[in-house]
């Protein structure tokens, strides 16, 4: 399975890139750590007419901390991430994530950015981004735009990006004293796809996110199940569940039908509990 | 002709029986220096990308090839039509499985194609990139056909039949009864029935099919690379259908990687390949890539079993039933057929245990699917599934400790020679001694005591049993009495160069699982030099003797003989040059290390290498009437019996998480009797990766159609192969019975693993299900299937 | 089409060449450099098999273009073999048999090689789970585990043996 034909181009800043999208509209495709481009072009089932590599940009990188948030470049790797003491202070959900996203090799190259603006329902940060009610710091030539994560995810593999805009950062909340968190994932093996997943946020008492990933189009909040455990914690479980019919809606897949998705979702969402709600 | 008589040949000095000897040629593998069909590279060489169907079943309407015969390199775009001019059909049918049909299948299909995937035109082109840019832009038009994709209605009245030539959707049907059968059931206390499926899956070899042909116009010789397991098997038939003189074709096998019986078989578009070769004169590399793979890659095991068992209430069985359904593809493989599956399937059913009556049948339906052939341990996982299954089921019923019903009906070991129910003789099994050993490897009370302690705590574990017999040492039963010139019996020649190294050369193929190290160990101890000092060759039809190559586990046991009466053949003919420059009787010296020694003292006497001086090049030195032979060959046949039959019992213990169905298994035992054990490491490593592959069958692997015959989920995303962090350790043990059909009394190990695998895991699933009453017998076991089986999700479309 | 200069290091040698930008670098360095130790299984990111080192890490071979590697070292198994880097893994994979039919190796012994600098104290499940990426269908992965982890314990040792002094 050899790819098609495309031109490549290596910018070196965002300037550049505005230029080639503007030309190129969508025949151009960006390259980030390509761990989801670039089986799409050997499969063939992308075909761009010219690649935009934008490994280069050095206004892509990094991890900053603010007061309040994190600010993590596109470009950051997910090693980068599993590594870094300050996601592990301030954002431990998505560090959390880490070990479930592929295997090593692909960690090494796959970027945050990439992921999120590929939008794999099945993929883990999409789904940690809306339980964390991130802020997603989209740029074009002109101006800079920012969207919480709710409003970023339009569909399969559709986001809010516009023709001419670039992913350039995420800012996540720090983890303040209150914060608790859940993480969990069925796969059946290792890295694999999530046949269904839950990241769970909670920053303060009262706030609850339940973002399930692997059951839609696009990662889901449970947004009713979570009113059901707000209002009620523990007790409320066997009303959250039920009402995670109403939230979920699955699909269903090879590995599960819509039925199954919702009887593992709840089953999620109980052994989640213990880490989300504070004690009494 | 030995030494001291009180100390067998395999226990003398110098011997390699029975070592763990790390492989020589893995070094080679370990520095990525290996050479794979892939690597090699030839002058003008051109690469094939074959236009594929795909739908299941379709007319060619027309083939426009106007287009992509423009593109960037391309050498030629050939149909089914052309190609036919070249290369002849075939038809997979071997006449000792009677009634066996199929339809001529071409290497490139004319007018209609028959399952998704199959070529209907080829696109060659000098790099893959361009073949395949071209490959896109040649437009066929087709006219859509109803395809056959259910087994159970391939037969009904309604469904199309694929061949209208043929009559029918039926490729082959068997039925076997042994013993008053109806009579058994008539007298049973008990009475148990299940349906099991197997899923059709498939080999993912992580080296793909791969062929590189190369013609050679002027004196009409074919060389072909070709990652394969039976070169000879592959010279003969290329030979045939190309109108070849077979000793003007030549095939070489370097590295192969991985094959587990998928590159054994007769495959369209490799045979394309070489043709196209012949047509353009000059070498095609042909590499399957993986998406090809999964739709052209032969599958295997899709059957639906009907079973029952009859016993007593005190756990005496009486008699087996089966009724199997197997789904293929639209043409019987060649040469093996599609029906060996079905048919081992039909002799293995019961095999362990003793009872009186057997009643079976079979019906290998065609459909358009991809076309399915032997796969490692072949029908014996399905066998053994519904076997094991069933002695379950029945234990469960009457209560009885599986364990305990397995120690009352297994065939005890002093019964041999004891001929099974579906008339094949067994030679000398351990059943009991395999059970037992089993018992105290897996500490079998201990996990019992464990499981009914944890089940207070809501934790279900399982321990699960599966007895099996394996069919290894081959003799020309499986294919030679059907008309198929696939040889069962093998060759090794052996000869002594100057420097006192030795060289075999052998029939038998490396995939990997240690051909060439064993083969160099028996020859280094028939002759006795050390290991450092033993080449070997194989895979190459100009170089080695005539052999079939190695599948149905008959490497060591078949071509180890070989090497083994050439060598002590070879130390004979040493020996006796060494006593005429010694000037006394070759029975006072032995070879040891590579030294000819007093065999009393083990005082050294004259190295080889010496002794290798003076023969090619002193000849004149040597005594009159000495004429030294340091080539020698020796062939070697197992004929007395139509298998030589292994045995073994495996154990696996797992935990379901019956909120998610998902299972884990946390350990795994297998025992096993191979006789003869060259490498002990190397027969466990292949127990072990046998294993695995059941595992995967058991729990990850199918392949899925939809109702209009596309594969949804053909490609490594999607089918699921087991990866390490699912796969248990796994412990084996072994018991020696010694074949007494050859000197070595080794019989074959490679597919064990993967014969009782599936069992085990299936009746540990429904041994830590046990509380909830609910039997799991479709295989892949699924976390949907158990969670469908538990009632915590119901979709009713479910199969259990 | 057009093509792309690129300058690597590869083995510890600057190669420099035209390639296209199709071409993904396993397909570059079997192809154009006849490094065939690194192999394809899948292409599409899923068997490792094609796992080689780039800038110090591992990375799927297959998920990266020829061209990005421009400016790059490229370590593959044949340099990673000569250069003695992966000895230690090489003997243990051998002494073990944690190989049959090689083709999987090279990407194994990338991750393997990365997974014993990265997780000195890694015990076998977290063998497991790094290796969770490369596909073999050969071993059964247990030969695997046990040679890795020889290696990682035969490492323990020499710190512990090196710290007591």
């Amino acid at each position: 399975m050899k790819a098609p034909s495309f031109g490549y181009v290596k910018a070196r800043e965002l300037a550049q890139v505005f230029d080639l999208l503007e030309e190129h509209g969508d025949d151009a495709k960006l390259l980030a750590g390509g761990q989801s481009l670039i089986p799409s072009l050997n499969l063939r089932l992308s075909r761009p007419t010219v690649l935009i590599d934008i490994n280069a940009i050095s206004d892509l990188q990094g991890i900053r901390e603010t007061a309040d948030t994190i600010l993590v470049g596109a470009l950051t790797t997910h090693v980068m991430l599993e590594i870094s003491p300050v996601i592990a202070q301030h954002v431990p959900l998505v560090a959390a994530a880490m070990p479930y996203i592929a295997h090593p090799a692909i960690r090494n190259r796959g970027t945050l950015g990439g992921s999120l603006a590929f939008a794999d329902p099945a993929a883990e940060l999409p789904a940690c981004a809306l339980a964390l009610d991130a802020t997603f710091v989209l740029k074009n030539r002109d101006q800079e735009r920012r969207v919480q994560a709710a409003g970023f995810f339009h569909g399969l593999f559709e986001t809010d990006l516009r023709p001419g805009e670039i992913l350039a950062a995420i800012e996540f909340p720090k983890a303040g004293v209150s914060h608790r968190f859940a993480f969990s994932e069925l796969a059946r093996r290792h890295g694999d796809y999530a046949m269904i997943g839950l990241a769970a946020a909670s920053q303060k008492a009262g706030d609850l996110r339940l973002a399930y990933f692997g059951v839609a189009d696009r990662p889901v909040a449970a947004t009713q199940a979570a009113a059901c455990l707000v209002k009620d914690g523990a007790a409320g479980i066997e009303a959250a569940c039920a009402a995670l019919r109403n939230d979920l809606q699955p699909s269903g897949d090879l590995n599960a039908g819509p039925d199954t998705k919702l009887h593992l979702a709840s089953v999620l969402l109980k052994r989640a509990l213990p880490s989300l709600l504070t004690s009494a | 002709m030995s030494s001291s008589p009180t100390v067998s040949f395999f226990d003398r000095p110098n011997s390699y029986i029975g070592r763990t000897v790390p492989r020589p040629n893995a070094r080679k593998l370990l520095q990525g220096r290996g050479t794979f069909v892939d690597d090699i590279v030839l002058p003008r060489m051109a690469h094939v990308v074959f236009v594929r169907s795909p739908h299941a079943h379709a007319r060619i309407v027309s083939i426009d090839r106007t287009a992509a015969q423009e593109m960037p390199g391309v050498i030629a775009v050939v149909t089914g039509a052309e190609l036919a001019k070249v290369i002849t059909p075939w038809v997979g049918v071997l006449t000792h499985m009677k009634g066996l049909k199929s339809a001529p299948q071409h290497a490139i299909a004319i007018e209609r194609a028959c399952w998704q995937g199959e070529a209907v035109a080829a696109v060659v082109a000098e790099s893959r990139a361009e073949a395949e840019d071209a490959a896109e832009a040649v437009v066929v038009e087709w006219e859509e056909l109803a395809p056959v994709v259910d087994m159970e209605t391939a037969l009904n009245s309604d469904t199309p039949v694929i061949h209208p030539d043929l009559g029918d959707n039926l490729a082959f049907r068997r039925e076997l009864v042994t013993g008053d059968v109806d009579a058994a059931f008539a007298s049973a206390d008990v009475i148990v029935e299940q349906v099991f499926h197997t899923g059709r899956h498939t080999g993912v070899c992580l080296e793909p099919r791969a062929v590189l042909a190369d013609y050679q116009p002027a004196d009409g010789k074919l060389t072909a690379y070709q990652a394969t397991q039976a070169p000879h098997m592959i010279q003969n038939l290329l030979a045939k259908h190309l109108n070849l003189n077979e000793t003007d074709v030549r095939v070489v096998c370097k590295d192969v990687g991985g094959s587990f019986g998928i590159k054994v078989h007769i495959y369209p578009d490799e045979m394309a390949t070489a043709a196209l070769s012949v047509l353009l004169k000059r070498p095609v590399k042909f590499i399957a890539d993986r998406l090809e793979s999964f739709v052209t890659d032969i599958h295997a095991r899709d059957h639906r079993i009907k079973g029952r068992i009859a016993l007593k209430q005190d756990g005496e069985i009486l008699a087996f039933e089966i009724d199997d359904r197997t789904g293929i593809g639209p043409y019987s493989v060649y040469p093996r057929t599609s029906a060996v599956e079905a048919n081992q399937v039909v002799n293995l059913v019961g095999g362990p245990y003793k009872h009186n009556a057997y009643r079976a049948a079979t019906e290998v339906v065609f459909q358009n699917k991809t076309g399915t052939c032997q796969y490692r341990a072949v029908g014996h996982p399905i066998a053994c599934a519904v076997t094991e299954g069933l002695v379950d089921l029945a234990a469960q019923k009457i209560g009885m400790d599986p364990a305990e019903i397995r120690r009352r009906n297994l065939i005890p070991d002093d019964a041999y020679p004891y001929v099974g129910l579906a008339g094949l003789p067994y030679e000398n099994l351990s059943h009991h001694a395999s059970l037992n050993k089993l018992l105290a490897l897996m500490d079998y009370d201990r996990l019992r005591a464990e499981q009914s302690e944890l089940r207070k705590r809501g934790i279900y574990r399982g321990i699960g049993l599966a007895s099996f017999i394996e069919v290894t040492n081959p003799s020309a039963a499986f294919y030679g009495i059907g008309g198929a010139r696939i040889s069962s019996q093998d060759g090794c020649t052996i000869r002594l160069d100057p420097t006192g190294t030795i060289i075999c050369a052998t029939g038998v193929t490396e995939q990997g699982q240690g051909t060439e190290a064993i083969i160099a160990q028996i020859a280094a101890t028939a002759v006795g030099v050390t290991m450092e000092k033993v080449r070997v060759i194989t895979g190459d039809t100009d170089a080695t003797p005539y052999g079939g190559g190695t599948w149905a586990s008959r490497g060591a046991g078949i071509g180890g003989e070989a090497a083994l009466q050439a060598g002590k053949a070879l130390r004979n003919n040493i020996l006796q040059v060494a006593a005429a420059m010694l000037q006394s009787a070759p029975e006072k010296f032995d070879i040891r290390e590579g030294i000819v020694v007093d065999a009393d003292s083990g005082a050294e006497r004259l190295p080889l290498e010496e002794i290798g001086r003076v023969v090619y090049f002193r000849p004149d030195t040597l005594p009159k009437g000495i004429q030294p032979e340091f080539v020698v060959t020796r062939h070697y046949v197992q004929k007395d019996y139509p298998f030589v039959f292994t045995n073994g019992i495996q154990g696996c213990y797992l935990e379901v998480d019956t909120e998610t169905g998902f299972v884990t298994i946390l350990k795994h035992w297998c025992v096993e009797d191979c006789g003869t054990i060259i490498n002990p490491q190397l027969v466990d490593e292949q127990i072990r990766g046998g294993v695995v592959q059941g595992i995967g069958g058991a729990l990850y692997e199918e392949c899925i159609y939809d109702d209009r015959g596309q594969l949804v989920n053909g490609s490594m995303i999607d089918y699921l192969v087991p990866m390490a962090g699912e796969m248990p350790d796994i412990v084996v043990g072994h018991v020696i019975s010694p074949t007494a059909s050859s000197e070595l009394g080794a019989k074959g190990a490679g597919e064990a693993g993967t014969a009782g695998a599936p069992a085990a895991v299936m009746n540990a699933i429904n041994d830590a299900l046990q509380p909830f009453d609910v039997r799991l017998a479709a295989q892949p076991f699924t976390p949907e299937r158990i969670l469908t089986a538990l009632g915590k999700v119901g979709s009713g479309k479910t199969r259990v | 089409m057009e093509q792309y200069d690129i300058s690597v290091i590869v083995n510890g040698q600057k190669v420099r060449r035209r390639v296209s930008a199709r071409q993904h670098l396993i397909d570059f360095l079997r192809l154009d450099l006849s490094l065939t130790g690194s192999h394809l299984g899948c292409e599409h990111g899923v068997c490792g098999a094609c796992t080689i080192r780039v800038n110090g890490i591992a990375v799927r071979g297959c998920l990266m273009l020829a061209v990005q590697a421009d400016g790059a070292t490229v370590d593959t198994i044949e340099g990673l073999s000569d250069s003695g880097a992966i000895a230690e893994l090489q003997d243990a994979f051998h002494k073990h048999n944690a190989l049959q039919c090689g083709f999987c190796t090279s990407g194994m012994l990338a991750t393997a090689a990365e997974l014993i600098e990265r997780h000195p104290d890694a015990n076998r499940e977290a063998i497991r789970a790094y290796i969770s990426g490369n596909y073999c269908r050969c071993t059964g992965y247990h030969s695997i585990v046990d040679a890795i982890a020889s290696v990682l314990e035969a490492r323990r040792g020499h710190r512990s043996a090196g710290g007591a002094a």
